[in-house]
């Protein structure tokens, strides 16, 4: 025996349906209902990156960090999309900036999802490089994660260039460069 | 008493069937850029800012987020997205207008389809229980539409045909179409079917592509322009999701928007319609009350040029730019949504006179 179905649990008036006619589903009075089902569904899609993450990419295969320029603003966005996110501009001008830089941002990450068999727990980061005004999202390892600080030096850990790909995972990690802290004037609009 | 809003810049890209090199801010910049440009104004200068786009396109999530980049959103701007074609960005540009929350409006719709395949990616706007789970796709279902019409004798092939030539022809004018064709109704029909009853020529191309509208209320419209496109009337209206309860020779909606638009007021010159298969053209005119003497689709139409969440928009520009140039006294604009013409939204636009 089956629940009624109650339509509305609002007071009459408010919302209301007219009587229906079940006799067509009466029959179904023994018939276990349906609760839920499941209708898998997936799409494919073919993604390319545009003119700017293109030649972020193309130099990524060559072991250079390229960013571009706002001629407005004059900030460096490392990779650019293609606009300046504050002047709705295109970025042209292409800046290469370098392999080491400044944690702006870091947290400890203590569940293993990223497949690469790093130890757990680790930092990520973000990380600003030298002569960019936005960072970039990498790791840190050869380092204990609880000396991951805000204002830490890292440099580049890149992969043997003949692994190099048009992928940010030239990269593998970050590591500490050694550097005395950056001065958090330089880092002072991102954190 | 409500507020005259009038169109006051267009710009379109044109409708290519694959961008490839660029993103999607990077395709939509340009056309910001021009249609500030046209009239000298800058993103400070605009008061309320509303995009039309869906993230199953491209099948990247939020990019009308990462899109507005491209806009210059800083100093912050008010601004809104609409999961739908930029023509309800613009109904909701306009009743922002009529609220006096702002003057003028940036509205832009855009759409890059060819990452993906479109008819299936379609399919998923479809009710999830009864009807997405089977992957109907969109020109599956125009073919249903299709058939049921040519079952209630209301229309025929030769007359499916005779839309897509005379779009197909009419688009060699518009230097935007992806595809323009000199090619006969007779020609058409000796094609084979696609997915019968349709052709291939029943169908609009995939595109990709964007448009964007300034629109501008009252004195600050004629400051901007000496050619004012105003709306006169704008309504948009839904028939039921479920495709087996709707009779689709008919567009209910259609006509009772065009209703409340004013359509039927006054003759009307032009209109573009928001067709993206031919027989879908004959039940909107019914609809519409369009009789033989209105240009219909002088563009080309979706049928020459199809960018999905912008056609509808592009609908509003073709008529806005024909009435702005004089072309067109009294010119209707139609946008859909859904699948077989389940949502409508009806625009009549005027210049001064």
């Amino acid at each position: 025996m089956t629940e009624p179905i109650e339509v509305s649990a609002m007071p009459d008036g408010l919302w209301s349906q007219p009587a229906v006619d079940t006799a067509a589903i009466d029959v179904l009075g023994g018939v276990e209902p349906v609760r839920s089902i499941r209708t898998p569904a997936s799409l494919t899609y073919r993604y390319t990156p545009g003119l700017s993450q293109s030649r972020f990419l193309n130099a990524m295969a060559e072991g250079k960090i390229l960013g571009e320029r706002c001629p407005q603003c004059g900030k460096v966005y490392v990779p650019s999309r293609g606009a300046c996110p504050v002047d709705g501009v295109p970025t042209t001008e292409p800046v290469e900036v370098a392999d080491r830089g400044t944690v702006v941002s870091y947290c400890i990450v203590n569940v293993e999802f990223t497949g690469r068999g790093f130890d757990i727990p680790y930092a990520s980061a973000l990380v600003l490089p030298d002569g960019g005004d936005i960072p970039l999202f990498g790791l840190i390892q050869e380092t204990s994660h609880e000396d991951v600080h805000v204002g830490m030096r890292v440099e580049a850990k890149w992969k043997p260039p003949e692994e190099w790909e048009k992928s940010l995972e030239n990269i593998e990690w970050w590591r500490p460069s050694g550097e005395p802290d950056a001065d958090p004037e330089t880092y002072r609009e991102l954190v | 008493m409500m507020r005259d809003v009038a169109v006051v810049s267009t710009a379109q890209t044109p409708h290519a069937r694959r961008v490839e090199d660029r993103n999607e801010v990077e395709m939509l910049m340009p056309v910001l850029e021009a249609v500030k440009g046209a009239i000298g104004v800058t993103q400070e200068d605009l008061d309320f800012t509303c995009s039309g786009s869906t993230d199953y396109l491209a099948g990247q999530g939020f990019s009308f987020v990462t899109i507005l980049d491209g806009v210059g959103p800083y100093p912050p701007i008010v601004e809104s997205h609409v999961e739908m074609d930029g023509a309800w960005a613009l109904y909701e540009a306009w009743v922002k207008i009529q609220t006096g929350a702002a003057d003028t409006a940036l509205v832009y719709g855009y759409g890059k389809s060819s990452p993906g395949d479109l008819p299936r990616v379609l399919s998923r706007q479809l009710d999830p229980y009864y009807t997405a789970p089977l992957w109907p796709d969109s020109v599956g279902l125009a073919a249903l539409q299709g058939r049921a019409l040519l079952d209630s004798g209301k229309a025929t092939e030769a007359e499916f045909a005779a839309v897509a030539s005379r779009s197909r022809a009419s688009a060699q004018a518009n230097p935007n179409a992806t595809i323009s064709l000199d090619t006969t109704a007779e020609q058409i029909l000796a094609e084979p079917y696609l997915v019968s009853p349709l052709r291939k020529d029943d169908c609009a191309p995939i595109s990709d592509g964007a448009a964007a509208v300034i629109l501008a209320a009252d004195d600050r419209a004629r400051e901007l322009t000496d050619s004012p496109a105003w709306i006169r009337g704008i309504d948009h209206r839904i028939d039921v999701h479920g495709l087996g309860q709707r009779d689709l020779t008919d567009s209910p909606s259609t006509r009772l928007a065009a209703e409340k638009a004013g359509v039927a007021d006054a003759p009307v010159d032009m209109a573009e319609l928001h067709a993206c298969f031919s027989p879908q053209e004959l039940i909107l005119r019914e609809a519409l009350g369009l009789g033989d003497d209105v240009d219909i689709n002088p563009s080309g139409g979706p049928l020459s040029a199809n960018t999905v969440m912008a056609a509808g928009l592009v609908r509003v520009i073709e008529a806005a730019d024909r009435v702005a140039s004089g072309d067109a006294g009294r010119a209707v604009a139609h946008a859909t949504s859904g699948p077989c013409l389940q949502q409508n939204l009806v625009c009549v636009i005027e210049g001064d006179d």
